[in-house]
């Protein structure tokens, strides 16, 4: 078991390995996304208050709690790649800034759009929806010190001090329903309690959310990939893989 | 782990530390500019800042709107089910809005007491469910405080 994740530490064998899996993950998270897609749209019911104009949360929903998964996975990642030195940890927390921004920037919009006719407005300063463009411009702080460093590695551990001094909005975005009064409405479902949302809602809203993690394990695995390539460009292995007809 | 490793990860929970106590701090000092409005006990409380707007947030109470005849104003009173406050409002209201929703109101309090509104918007809550689902909640609920729905 250790010996397995020793050896997933190492570039190289990473490259193949994640090159192995990556489409069984990719089949994997298109299936899912079918299958929530359509029971979200099609099996759900409407809702009491909202009608059908609800269903923007099997995609609202699931961005939104990515954009802070994500944030977590690169600050840990960060963290071990500054403590053990280790190369593909460094390599994960770089390559999952654009996607925690792009879900972040995903979450606001469908927010927005839904913000309008439910609440009659497209954005108000309260503490969860600011909290939640601080995460976006965070992301994209991280995004702009690592591009702004020449040397990689010394790219990668500035980026992640940012990257840990920034975690701390995390638990500030899901509990500011709670701390203070806001517009956004209390959590549903993360909750020590029974989720207040009918099941044949939850069911779609789950295997969005699963879709969701799926499609940035494809992603970031993707990106890695790459930025291993980019970064051993000189070792034999990347030429031999390259020269290979 | 070695001496190197044991220090850098000390640093960063030193680091972490620190900043989790003062955006606390910071954060608990700034409390009152995060409310995002003031419930209707803070107002009679005189806790609301007087002489300049501020949101006014909560239930609106059944049976309390009013349209009056210019047919754009409506009045009504927000209560958080211990205390309420009138409200009046000209202009359109959101879809949402109906009498014992939740809404965050806009405005200024007039001398009277009287809550002058320039935006409603409507507060969802956290649940979701199925039209006869809360048909028939309303109906048990109506049942057992015997009003009539």
């Amino acid at each position: 078991m250790w010996h397995f994740f020793h050896q997933l530490a190492s570039p190289r064998y990473f490259y193949r390995f994640a090159g192995r899996i990556l489409p069984w993950l990719g089949a994997a998270c298109l299936l899912l996304m079918l299958a929530g897609l359509y029971q979200g749209l099609l099996v759900a019911p409407t809702d009491y208050q909202q009608g059908d104009s609800y269903r923007i949360m099997f995609i609202h929903v699931p961005a939104a709690w990515m954009s802070l998964f994500v944030y977590v996975v690169m600050a840990v990642s960060g963290a071990v790649g500054l403590v053990w030195r280790i190369k593909l940890a460094e390599i994960v927390a770089v390559a999952s800034a654009p996607i925690g921004a792009s879900f972040t920037f995903l979450a606001l919009v469908t927010g927005a759009i839904w913000g309008k006719p439910t609440w009659g407005t497209w954005w108000v300063w309260d503490a969860r929806l600011t909290s939640e463009l601080i995460l976006l411009f965070l992301y994209l702080g991280v995004i702009a010190l690592n591009s702004a460093i020449e040397d990689k590695r010394t790219a990668a551990r500035a980026t992640s001090v940012l990257a840990l001094v920034g975690v701390v909005n995390i638990p500030i975005i899901h509990y500011s329903v709670e701390w203070w009064n806001t517009l956004h409405q209390g959590a549903t479902v993360t909750k020590f309690d029974v989720p207040s949302i009918d099941l044949r809602m939850l069911i779609p809203l789950l295997l969005m959310a699963l879709a969701f993690k799926l499609f940035y394990l494809v992603v970031v695995l993707m990106r890695a990939r790459c930025e291993i390539l980019q970064r051993e460009r000189n070792t034999g292995w990347v030429r031999e893989l390259v020269e290979a007809p | 782990m070695t001496p190197a490793r044991r220090k850098r990860l000390l640093l960063i929970g030193l680091m972490l530390a620190g900043v989790g106590v003062a955006v606390g701090f910071a954060l608990n000092a700034f409390n009152q500019n995060l409310m995002y409005f003031y419930p209707p006990s803070d107002v009679i409380a005189g806790k609301a800042p007087a002489g300049h707007p501020f949101r006014l947030g909560g239930l609106v109470s059944a049976g309390s709107v009013q349209r009056l005849p210019d047919g754009l104003t409506t009045r009504f009173t927000v209560t958080d089910q211990v205390k309420s406050v009138s409200v009046e409002y000209t202009g359109i209201l959101p879809d949402l809005f109906r009498e014992g929703q939740g809404i965050v109101a806009h405005g200024r309090l007039r001398g009277d007491g009287v809550f002058v509104a320039d935006e409603v918007l409507a507060k969802h809550d956290e649940k979701y469910m199925p039209p006869e689902v809360a048909a028939s909640l309303k109906g048990s609920h109506d049942a057992a405080t015997g009003t009539a729905p």
